[in-house]
């Protein structure tokens, strides 16, 4: 029985009981309790010695702290225009929202396939573990890193963002769409197999319908977060929009009150993306009851 | 179909992506690469250093989703439907968490710039702004899934709200938490390369420096280790949630 | 005998126009074993959660051991319902801890918040869990976590849980409806078992007729959020039967009138 299982500490005959004091034990160690506490204490650890190390470079904590709440009351009520106009706002908001479009979408694309190759009962355990560990080392790449490797020969700007982005994008849903696809009925593909459907048709008559729902949910997902990489790509990859306008307002204008206006730019789209992201994972929850 | 592909043709426009020239450019980036985007001898002077900065970033992007996830647990209990107080301080939290996870955090970093300055601190609370409010949206799902069933049942043996909280809920959804942290901290290392390009400091800083010097070789340097410490962290994490979950 | 629970005139309103108890009067004597039945959304559980302020009451009255539940606040609340044991449906364990650790929380209600977060039980209650355990069968089982128990199990340990709070009274709502007949017998016994032997009150909702004719002193017949019986098994009659359950009924009838033939 389990409770004998830890024999050094526990006497045979009273299995509940300390073998010293006697007393009957409430708590008692397993391994998944064991794991929780190792990983939260190596992590309040780290965090400790995080704090003690870090550079502070005669930044004053408090005088910072104090000074973003003022810079707070300034951006978000005291919003303004003054180097573009609301409908040039909504312009550079338009081109990142189509960033991340474009990106989602050529994504989609090529992950559609690699996710069905390297699903792994649609496929050969080798191919998939090949294209799976592939496209690991393409999502251990951060975004930025691949937007500017691409800059190098197709120079800073839209082009690079975008082949770096849908990069990015392709490695995360090539994962999210096999594990879709894994999640298939093992019974629905052996039924058309045995009725002498080819791979082609099985995956178009069978384990396209069954994971759409899921395949939807997922790239809407990437979608938003895609929106959220587009204005990091503005500001730190020269890609445009209105991540460029933010960096400028920043960094070249130092205008707070301009910021203001920006962030609530970024906010009402993003909210919105949220919500129609939320709507459908609903109705996923929905379809699935 | 027709209107999707409308909508693609029109984001390529406003974006002005010209199509040939991006794909065609996609060989060519690889022969750079294989020619030039490699680590070189000369790179390996700059690994101890390169290291260093790699740990600063790592601790960072650590300490900023632990923290977060300390403020999203409370904000998460006041926010849940299972363990509210009341309906105004729920819907507070889900808003303020709704406004951190919703600014990105590359907008963050040039936000905090104008007070932290080019320092890690820039960067830290960047993260730990989105970290919070990303964290809060996970942990009140999480909770939101333990269910009612113990919370009433500790409440009906005359348990107060504190027991029933620490009792019931947390330990039904520690394991669940703690994947999620750790998500966060995969996610952390990667923005934190972004937000050091921005600000100046950590790994992001690094790579910057040697590729704005053109030195590839040891950019692709930090590249190589900023992919194996993810690897190796997601190794770990799944690790963990395998026992754990 | 003394009576332990008296309900007056209790009425429940949910929203607008939903009545789910209208003027709801019985009694319950000290000792004595329970049954409410009555079709699914009669008001049963609306009714038991009346008695331990998990629902409150829209109007009536509920005294219990001589006291009225219907004021009390929060500090004789907690008090009040360390008295009451309850026993879910879906057994309503912390599923991830184990066994006698779910059973410690019945202790909460009479600890500190502070005494109870740290877990400082006594030595005491400790050995009682632990007896309690064994009664029920489930000494093998005492540190294994709950979600690897079957239901039966989870249910007594639902039960253990109850009884270290050292109740007067028992409420049960629907315990064995997630059950199959084995393990739902098994439970009716221990719940028979412990009214007898240890004096408990035992107020029990239920869904099958024929396990409240074989267990209960009496049974309280629930419809529509009314009482439309209230009286000892033997009194219990098809035509009663029908009245309590309206079109549900033939196919009850049918079943106990087989297993009747068996």
């Amino acid at each position: 029985m389990e409770a004998n299982s830890v024999k050094s500490d526990v006497s045979p005959e009273k299995p509940y009981r300390h073998y010293k004091s006697n007393k009957i034990r409430v708590k008692r160690l397993t391994k998944p309790s064991l794991i929780v506490r190792l990983t939260l204490g190596i992590l309040i650890l780290l965090t400790v010695y995080s704090f003690i190390t870090i550079d502070y470079e005669s930044v004053d904590l408090l005088g910072g702290i104090a000074a973003t709440i003022t810079n707070f009351k300034t951006m978000f009520f005291a919003p303004h225009f003054s180097n573009f106009t609301f409908l040039q706002g909504l312009y550079a908001v338009m081109i990142t929202m189509g960033l991340a479009l474009l990106t989602t979408v050529f994504g989609a694309v090529i992950a559609l396939f690699l996710g069905l190759w390297s699903a792994e009962n649609l496929s050969s355990g080798r191919i998939s573990n090949g294209i799976k560990g592939f496209v690991a080392i393409i999502r251990a790449v951060p975004t930025v890193l691949w937007v500017l490797i691409f800059a190098v020969s197709a120079g800073l700007g839209s082009v690079a963002a975008i082949i770096g982005m849908t990069f990015h994008s392709m490695g995360y849903l090539v994962k999210a769409y096999s594990e879709s696809f894994e999640e298939l009925d093992k019974g629905v593909i052996e039924a058309l197999r045995a009725s002498g459907a080819n791979w082609w048709q099985i995956v178009v008559q069978a384990v396209i319908p069954s994971s759409l729902t899921y395949l939807v949910s997922w790239t809407f997902l990437r979608f938003e977060i895609n929106f959220a990489v587009a204005i990091a790509m503005g500001a730190a990859a020269g890609a445009g929009g209105i991540g460029y306008d933010m960096f400028m307002a920043s960094s070249y204008y130092y205008d707070l009150n301009e910021i203001g206006t920006i962030t609530y730019y970024i906010l009402a789209f993003a909210i919105l993306l949220e919500i129609i992201a939320t709507r459908i994972k609903s109705n996923l929850h929905a379809s699935q009851t | 179909m027709l209107l999707f592909c409308a909508v693609s043709y029109g984001a390529m426009i406003f974006t002005q992506f010209n199509a040939v020239k991006g794909f065609t450019s996609i060989p060519s980036a690889i022969q750079w690469g294989i020619s030039n985007f490699y680590p070189a001898a000369h790179s390996f002077e700059k690994l101890p250093a390169i290291l260093n900065k790699l740990l600063e970033t790592i601790l960072t992007a650590i300490a900023a989703s632990t923290i977060a996830a300390v403020f999203a647990l409370f904000f998460s209990v006041f926010g849940s439907k299972i363990t509210k107080v009341n309906n105004i301080l729920s819907i507070m939290s889900r808003g303020v968490a709704t406004l951190f996870r919703n600014i990105d955090v590359a907008a963050w970093a040039l936000i905090l710039l104008f007070s932290f300055g080019q320092s890690v601190l820039t960067g830290y609370f960047a993260l730990f702004f989105v970290s919070f409010g990303f964290l809060t949206r996970a942990f009140i799902e999480v909770l939101d899934e333990v269910g009612e069933s113990s919370v009433e049942a500790l409440k009906a043996t005359g348990a107060s709200y504190p027991m029933i909280i620490l009792k019931s809920v947390i330990p039904s959804s520690t394991p669940q938490m703690i994947s999620w942290i750790l998500f966060m901290i995969e996610i952390n290392i990667r923005s934190a390369t972004l937000v050091g390009i921005l600000t100046g400091t950590g790994i992001g800083f690094s790579f910057d420096l040697y590729y704005k010097n053109l030195d590839y070789n040891t950019a692709s340097l930090v590249v190589l280790t900023i992919v194996v410490s993810i690897l190796i962290l997601e190794y770990l994490s799944n690790y963990v949630r395998r026992v754990i979950l | 005998m003394t009576t332990l629970l008296n309900v007056k005139d209790v009425s429940k309103q949910y929203g607008q126009d939903t009545l789910a108890l209208s003027d709801v009067n019985f009694s319950v004597e000290e000792g004595e074993f329970v049954s409410i039945i009555g079709p699914s959304g009669a008001g049963k559980s609306t009714l038991l959660r009346c008695i331990n302020r998990m629902i409150n009451v829209s109007s009536g009255d509920i005294t219990f051991d001589n006291e009225s539940v219907v004021g009390l606040k929060k500090k004789e609340l907690r008090r009040l319902r360390t008295n009451i044991g309850m026993i879910f449906q879906h057994y309503n364990l912390v599923e991830r801890l184990s066994v006698i650790e779910n059973v410690m929380h019945g202790r909460l209600g009479y600890k500190s918040t502070f005494a109870g977060i740290l877990s400082l039980y006594k030595e005491e209650e400790k050995e009682h869990a632990v007896h309690l355990l064994k009664l029920l069968g489930l000494e093998d089982q005492i540190y294994k976590r709950c979600d690897q128990l079957s239901g039966g199990q989870k249910q007594r340990v639902g039960i253990a849980r109850a009884l270290t709070q050292n109740p007067k009274l028992l409420l049960c709502d629907e315990p064995i409806a997630s059950l199959d007949p084995n393990a739902s017998k098994k439970i009716m016994d221990y719940l028979q078992n412990i009214s007898v032997s240890m004096g408990i009150t035992v107020l029990v909702n239920l869904h099958q007729v024929d396990v409240a004719l074989k267990y209960s002193d009496r049974i309280i017949g629930v419809s529509g959020g009314k009482i439309v019986y209230n009286d000892s098994p033997e009194q219990m009659t098809q035509e009663k039967i029908k009245t309590i359950y309206g079109s549900e009924a033939d196919d009850l009838i049918a079943a106990a009138g087989d297993k009747n033939a068996v």
